[in-house]
C-alpha cells in the first residue's frame, strides 16, 4: 500500500476528531476576525431601521425549527435588538409548531434584556398551521388568523395592535426559516399584497434566495450564521453569529485542504496504479 | 438549580447522540427514540390548543368562538363543526371497509392547496423572474446573466436534441448550473458547521461555563 | 362514490381558491375567507393522523416482540409523557413549565446534535467524494472553494478580492443559473397543481379502488 492508497483507506473517524478540535479550539483562543457586512444585509438593516418607532410594527416570523436553531437563533436575536432598540414595536409569530416555543424564547430573552413591555412594545401570537392559508387570510385580517395572542388575549384588546388590521398596517415582514416558509411569504404576501417582506435563512437556502434578492421580491436577506454576524455588526452588539466565525474560518480551510487532499490521493494512487500496470504489460 | 439540572440533561442527550460518530450504539437509540416521541407529543399539544380547540371544539362543544357566545346550530356552530367533521373523515384510513371515504376531506384539502398556489406561484416564480432578467445588454454582467438564464433554461429544455445553437446554449448553462452548485455546496458547508459551532458552544458556555 | 366524489371535491375546491384572487366579490371572499379555515382544520387533523400512525407502530413491534422493541416504549414514554403534561397543565404554554422545559431541554438539543453531525459527515465526504474528475466537477469544486473562503472573516485576510469574488458568484452566475431553475420549478409546480385539479394526477387518492 503507498503512501496515497494510505490516504485513501484513512478511519474517517481521525476527521471526525480533528473536526472536532478545529470547532473548539477557537473558543478557547479567538481569532477576532473582523466581519465585513455585505449589501443583502446592508438592505434588510436599513429596511428594520426605517420603521417609525411605536407606530406600525414589524412582523417578525420566527419559522424556524431546532434543527437550524444556531444559524436562525442568532438572527433573531439582532433583529429583536435592533428593532427594540429603536422602539420599533415588533408582533411575533410562528408557522412551524416547533417555532413556537423557540419563538418565545428568543422573544422574551430579547425583550427583557432591552427592558421591553409586553403588549405595548411586543406581543406573540404563536402558531397557526397551514402556511399559504395563514399569510393570505393574515392580508385580509390579521384578527380572523389569530382572534388571539398565544396566552388568550383578544387581539383587539392588546394595545400595540390598535389600528393593526392587515398588511396594509406593517411596514415589514421578516421570515426567519430553514424551510419553504420565507418563500411561501414571498408567494403570498408580496405577490398578492406587496407586503415588503425580508428573509433569513439557513445557508443551505441562501443561494437560492438571490433571484428573489434581484428582482426586490425581497428587500434584503440574512444567509445563515454569517448573515447574523453581519447583522450583529451593523447593530455593534457582536454575540453568537460573530463568535461563531472564527471556529466557521477554521473549518472552512480546513475543509477546502481535505479536498486537495483527497483530490491528490486520489489523482496520485490512480497515476501509480496505472504506471504498475504499464510495467507489468 | 434546577436550570443547571435541565442543561445537564440537554448536555447528556447531546453527548449521546455525538456518540454516534464512534459506532450506532444503546445512548443514541435511547436519544433518537425519545426525541421522535417527545415531539411528536409537543407537536400534538400545539396543534390542538392553538387551532382545534379554539376553532373546532370549543365552538362545538362550548358554543363559544373567541370571547363571543354562539348558538347552537347556527352559522358559526356549522362553519366549525363541518371542517371537524372533514378532519374526523381522515381517521377512515385505520378502517378498511370504509378507507376510501377519508379521500373526501383530501380531495378538498389536495385541490384547495393547488389552487391556492397556482397565480402567486406563477407570478413569483415565473413572470417577477422573467421580467426581472430583461436586462439591458450594456455591460458584462447583464450579458451574462441573461445568456446564463438562457442557457440553463436550454440545458432542462428536453424536447429536442442538444445539437446545434441549442447545445451551445446547454453547455453553457452547464457551465452557469456548476458554479451555482459550487456556490450552493460552498453555503451548505458553511450550514452545517454552523449547527456544530452552535453545539459545541451549548457544551462549553451554556452548561460547562468554559468560554 | 369511491373515486368520482372525490375527484370533483378537489376539482371544485381547486378551481374556487385558484379563481377567487380575480373576483373581489364580497361573497366570494367571505367564502375564500372560510375555506382557507378549513383547509387550515384539515392540515392540524392531517397532522394527527401522522401521530396516531406513530403509537400504531410503536404497539406494532412492541406485540411483536420485535428486537428493538424496549426503544418502542422510549418513543411512547416520550409522547405520552408530553401529552399528560400539555394536557395536565393548564399553563402549559407559559414560559418555565415542565412542557416547555421539556422541548427547551430535551426535544432542542437532540434535533439540534442530530443535525449537526452532519458537519462531520461532510467533512469526511470533502476528503473522499469529491473529486475534479470532469471540467464541469472542477469547476463546481473551485466555485465552492471561493465561496467557502469568501464568506468567511479568514477571505478578507488572505487577499480582498476574495470577497469580492464571492459576492460576483452569488450575483452573477448563481443568480442566473437559480434563476433558471426557479423558473423550470415554477412552471413544474403549476402544471402538477393543474393535474390535480383537473384530475389528471390521482397519486394522492392512494392504490385500489
Amino acid at each position: 500500500m503507498n503512501v496515497f492508497e494510505k490516504m485513501l483507506s484513512i478511519d474517517r473517524r481521525w476527521i471526525f476528531l480533528a473536526i472536532g478540535i478545529a470547532v473548539i479550539v477557537p473558543f478557547f483562543f479567538p481569532l477576532g476576525l473582523p466581519v465585513v457586512v455585505t449589501p443583502p444585509v446592508e438592505s434588510l438593516y436599513d429596511a428594520v431601521d426605517e420603521i417609525h418607532p411605536n407606530d406600525a410594527p414589524l412582523l417578525l416570523s420566527i419559522d424556524y425549527a431546532p434543527a437550524t436553531l444556531p444559524e436562525l437563533e442568532p438572527m433573531a436575536m439582532a433583529i429583536l435588538r435592533h428593532a427594540f432598540e429603536k422602539d420599533v414595536n415588533v408582533v411575533v409569530m410562528t408557522l412551524h409548531p416547533a417555532g413556537y416555543g423557540l419563538a418565545e424564547r428568543a422573544m422574551l430573552d430579547a425583550a427583557e434584556e432591552m427592558g421591553q413591555e409586553y403588549g405595548t412594545d411586543y406581543c406573540f401570537l404563536g402558531f397557526q398551521p397551514g402556511t399559504s392559508a395563514v399569510i393570505l387570510g393574515m392580508g385580509v385580517n390579521i384578527a380572523t388568523v389569530f382572534p388571539e395572542d398565544a396566552y388568550g388575549t383578544p387581539l383587539a384588546e392588546i394595545p400595540m395592535m390598535e389600528g393593526v388590521r392587515n398588511y396594509d398596517d406593517i411596514p415589514l415582514v421578516i421570515s426567519l426559516a430553514g424551510w419553504s416558509a420565507a418563500e411561501a411569504w414571498v408567494y403570498y404576501a408580496y405577490q398578492p399584497f406587496g407586503q415588503a417582506v425580508g428573509a433569513g435563512v439557513t445557508a443551505v437556502m441562501a443561494t437560492d434566495f438571490y433571484p428573489y434578492l434581484s428582482s426586490n421580491q425581497l428587500v434584503g436577506l440574512l444567509g445563515g450564521m454569517r448573515g447574523a454576524a453581519e447583522y450583529e455588526m451593523k447593530i455593534d452588539n457582536p454575540d453568537k453569529g460573530v463568535q461563531g466565525m472564527d471556529s466557521q474560518s477554521i473549518i472552512h480551510i480546513m475543509i477546502i485542504i481535505l479536498i486537495v487532499a483527497g483530490n491528490i490521493a486520489y489523482f496520485g494512487a490512480r497515476r501509480r496504479k496505472k504506471l504498475e500496470e504499464a510495467e507489468a504489460a | 438549580m434546577g436550570t443547571i439540572i435541565w442543561t445537564t440533561i440537554g448536555a447528556i442527550l447531546t453527548l449521546s447522540v455525538y456518540s454516534f460518530l464512534y459506532k450506532d450504539n444503546p445512548f443514541y437509540k435511547f436519544a433518537e427514540h425519545l426525541v421522535v416521541g417527545i415531539s411528536a407529543g409537543y407537536y400534538l399539544v400545539i396543534y390542538y390548543y392553538n387551532f382545534i380547540d379554539p376553532n373546532v371544539v370549543t365552538p362545538v362543544f362550548q358554543l363559544r368562538l373567541g370571547d363571543q357566545a354562539i348558538g347552537f346550530g347556527s352559522g358559526a356552530w356549522w362553519l366549525a363543526l363541518i371542517p371537524g367533521l372533514l378532519g374526523l373523515l381522515l381517521y377512515t384510513r385505520f378502517f378498511p371497509k370504509v378507507a376510501w371515504v377519508a379521500r373526501w376531506s383530501l380531495g378538498i384539502y389536495v385541490g384547495g392547496y393547488a389552487g391556492l398556489g397556482l397565480s402567486p406561484v406563477m407570478q413569483a416564480r415565473v413572470i417577477e423572474q422573467i421580467g426581472a432578467n430583461a436586462l439591458p445588454l450594456t455591460s458584462v454582467t447583464n450579458v451574462l446573466i441573461v445568456v446564463g438564464l438562457l442557457g440553463t433554461l436550454a440545458y432542462f429544455f428536453f424536447s429536442m436534441k442538444h445539437k446545434g445553437i441549442l447545445g451551445v446554449f446547454a453547455r453553457t448553462g452547464i457551465v452557469f448550473l456548476m458554479v451555482g452548485f459550487g456556490a450552493s455546496f460552498g453555503y451548505t458547508v458553511m450550514s452545517r458547521i454552523s449547527l456544530l459551532i452552535g453545539r459545541v458552544s451549548f457544551l462549553l458556555h451554556d452548561w460547562l461555563h468554559l468560554v | 362514490m369511491r373515486r368520482q366524489i372525490p375527484l370533483a371535491l378537489c376539482f371544485i375546491a381547486g378551481l374556487f381558491m385558484a379563481v377567487q384572487y380575480f373576483i373581489p366579490h364580497p361573497t366570494v371572499q367571505d367564502t375564500y375567507e372560510i375555506v382557507l379555515g378549513w383547509l387550515q382544520t384539515l392540515l392540524a387533523f392531517a397532522f394527527l393522523l401522522g401521530t396516531v400512525s406513530l403509537i400504531r407502530m410503536h404497539f406494532h413491534k412492541i406485540r411483536n416482540r420485535a428486537d428493538d422493541r424496549a426503544f418502542s416504549w422510549v418513543t411512547l414514554l416520550g409522547l405520552v409523557s408530553m401529552i399528560g403534561l400539555g394536557f395536565l397543565h393548564p399553563q402549559h404554554q407559559l414560559p418555565g413549565s415542565p412542557f416547555n422545559l421539556m422541548f427547551l431541554n430535551v426535544q432542542v438539543p437532540i434535533e439540534a446534535t442530530m443535525f449537526s453531525l452532519l458537519a462531520f459527515y461532510i467533512a469526511s465526504a470533502a476528503f473522499r467524494a469529491f473529486r475534479a474528475r470532469t471540467l464541469e466537477a472542477t469547476l463546481l469544486l473551485v466555485a465552492a472553494c471561493i465561496v467557502m473562503l469568501g464568506r468567511v472573516p479568514i477571505g478578507d485576510l488572505i487577499h480582498e478580492s476574495i470577497p469580492a469574488a464571492t459576492q460576483w458568484i452569488l450575483n452573477v452566475p448563481n443568480l442566473a443559473a437559480k434563476r433558471g431553475v426557479m423558473i423550470g420549478v415554477g412552471l413544474g409546480m403549476m402544471a402538477t397543481s393543474l393535474k390535480i385539479i383537473l384530475g389528471i394526477e390521482r397519486a394522492w387518492m392512494g392504490g385500489s379502488d
